[in-house]
């Protein structure tokens, strides 16, 4: 197999709150087609560190993207322009929106670049999640729990990102759904584009991840390709269980 | 009174009423996006009246220098900025928007005499002056500190209020203008006139009220100003720039506010100071919306339109109080309204 470039690279990555450092030192590469998770209990860090990614929260450290220096003078709209897209743990829907307009200002950044093939998009998203088209014109505060993760994944995808980022997407779902979501995570890399994915649900994580980071308070405690974590007994217990706890 | 004064005053009281319509939804959207109590919206009134009028008076009007200060100030500061984060490829069109368009605008102006142009040229031009001084007023004034507190940012809206009425002594001097009508003369409907000038200003309202309706309906632009108002993290991740949406929702403003002026001055004598009264009476039709409604805030500005009118008629000394007082019992609705909605969550 041949080694896929490197899409996006962090080294020593700190973030603090105040006085609290809620990212100490982390490194982590991405590349191409690749899907990446990041793994790890509650309060490690895992929401910051899509957050910083995304230039929500200032950092220390350095962040390369695509041959390019992320420093703090990026804004975040600049990044959602490079192809970065977050779908950030609180969704940040439009609720007194429609779905469809959800789902187009999804495409807002190409839309301004003067992209054509929104629709198609469009038609591509509805396919993937058949539930939105038939709730287009309901407004995005009406929806229920999984169908509101349903539009800001689909919201995520009209932007057609090179790197997603997703904050736990399969949180509070359906098994069912789940699969959906994870089969739509894994057909995203046949499609060229690098996931980083945050998860709770461990085991299904680094089933489809090609590469798996542990992170506990604030630091990288293990990392490896995804079936070598799965299999690594520290990971075992604390993440997997042995009768699937999680 | 009799019928025919009541219908005289209905047509004052519609005629002001749409006007403080159009500020009101200007002030709402402003709200809505920014989080700014825009003040200074009356001025943009005073200023797109005075501007005309010193255009049609055939000299240059004041505004124009400062279009070409505050514009050079803007080209400085993001420029700068640009250059510093190595992003030179920004620059021509900081230096387009802000530099160069005001000074084209001004040689523009020292080629003709704007007095011998039609009226709708010189409409546009005062327009063209006035309206960017909106966009460049908030990146001055308000984009350094946008994520400050409600409070901060009226605080500032009343120090722009403020210098921007004492440039408008400055500029126009303290006379009033009137500037002529769009059509002389008034309809005769037999048992009542109409004078045409009521008529375009009915008619301009309802068309920018209906093209406003449109452009945040249909528009995606306007749709993402409605999204940043409902979601500032959700619009950023979108790509929808804070300061793109605080810019265009300024912008907005300064139009309605230039174009009301504009609109009035044929039948109001307007003073440099005059717009503070008439913004202020938009702002409680925007109060009575709770600076969220449109709706609300357009029908209460009608409202305040009657209201204003038929007070001129029966208690004429204390009409001004009459308006604002309103917003008494309204606030009294309103925090009894809002006390309701925290029980329930
Ligand atoms: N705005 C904030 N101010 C102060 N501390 C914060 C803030 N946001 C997060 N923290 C703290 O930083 C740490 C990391 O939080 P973070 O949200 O990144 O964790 P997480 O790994 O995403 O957890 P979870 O799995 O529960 O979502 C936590 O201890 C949290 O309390
Ligand atoms: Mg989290």
């Amino acid at each position: 197999m041949t080694v896929r470039p490197v899409l996006l690279e962090a080294k020593d990555l700190s973030v603090s709150y105040g006085k609290v450092e809620a990212l100490h030192k982390v490194g982590l590469t991405i590349r191409e087609g690749e899907i990446v998770t990041v793994i790890g209990p509650n309060g490690a860090g895992k929401t910051t560190l899509l957050s910083c990614l995304m230039g929500l929260l200032p950092g220390r450290g350095e962040v390369v993207y695509a041959g390019r220096a992320l420093g703090g003078d990026v804004e975040v709209e600049e990044r959602v322009g490079l192809g970065l897209t977050l779908v950030p743990e609180k969704r940040e829907l439009f609720a007194d929106m429609s779905v469809g307009d959800n789902l187009l200002l999804g495409a807002f950044d190409r839309h301004r670049r003067g992209d054509g093939g929104i629709r198609e998009t469009l038609a591509e998203v509805y396919d993937i999640f058949p539930r939105l088209r038939e709730r287009a014109e309901q407004t995005a505060g009406t929806l229920s729990g999984g169908e509101r993760q349903m539009l800001a994944m689909g919201r995520a995808l009209m932007a057609k990102p090179k790197l997603l980022m997703l904050d736990e997407p399969s949180l509070g779902l359906a098994p069912l759904i789940i699969r959906e979501i994870f089969r739509t995570v894994s057909r995203l890399r046949g499609m060229g584009v690098s996931v980083l994915l945050v998860e709770q649900n461990a085991r299904a994580a680094l089933q489809v991840a090609d590469y798996g980071y542990v992170l506990e308070t604030g630091e990288i405690s293990l990392a490896g390709p995804g079936a070598e974590l799965a299999s690594d007994p520290r990971v075992v217990e604390a993440y997997l269980g042995l009768g699937g706890k999680r | 009174m009799d019928f025919q004064i009541a219908l005289l005053l209905g047509q004052d009281g519609l005629t002001n009423g749409a006007i403080y319509a159009l500020l009101a939804l200007a002030l709402v959207l402003v709200f809505a996006v920014t989080r700014v109590i825009f003040i200074p919206q009356g001025e943009f009134v005073a200023y797109g009246a005075l501007t005309l009028a010193t255009l049609q008076a055939g000299k240059l009007p004041a505004t124009l220098w400062l279009v070409v200060v505050l514009g050079a100030a803007v080209a400085a500061i993001d420029g700068a900025r640009a250059l510093r984060h190595g992003s030179a490829r920004r620059l021509p069109r900081i230096l387009a928007l802000n530099l160069a368009a005001p000074l084209a605008l001004w040689l523009l102006l020292a080629g003709v005499d704007p007095a011998g142009l039609p009226l709708a040229a010189q409409v546009l031009l005062a327009l063209a002056i006035v309206v960017p001084l909106g966009p460049m007023i908030y990146r001055l004034a308000y984009q350094p500190i946008a994520e400050a507190p409600v409070l901060i940012l009226l605080i500032v809206s009343i120090a722009v209020h403020l210098v921007l009425t004492g440039l408008g002594l400055l500029f126009f001097g303290a006379e009033g203008t009137r500037t002529p009508a769009f059509t002389e003369g008034a309809l005769d409907l037999g048992f009542t006139s109409l004078q045409y000038q009521t008529l375009w200003i009915l008619l301009i309202s309802a068309a920018l009220i209906v093209g406003l309706y449109a452009f945040f309906g249909r528009s995606i632009y306007g749709k993402a100003l409605r999204a940043t108002a409902l979601n500032r993290t959700g619009a950023r991740l979108m790509g929808i720039s804070t300061t793109l949406a605080g810019k265009l929702s300024f912008t907005l403003a300064a139009l309605i506010g230039a174009f009301s002026g504009v609109l009035i001055s044929p039948i109001t004598t307007l003073y440099y100071d005059s717009g503070f009264l008439i913004g202020l009476k938009g702002f409680v039709g925007a109060i009575i919306g709770g600076l969220v409604s449109y709706p609300v805030a357009a029908a209460g500005a009608l409202l305040v339109g009657f209201l204003e009118a038929y007070s001129s008629f029966w208690a004429s000394a204390y009409k001004e109080v009459i308006v604002f007082t309103l917003i008494i019992p309204v606030l009294l609705w309103r925090s009894l309204g809002a006390r309701h909605t925290e029980e329930e969550e």
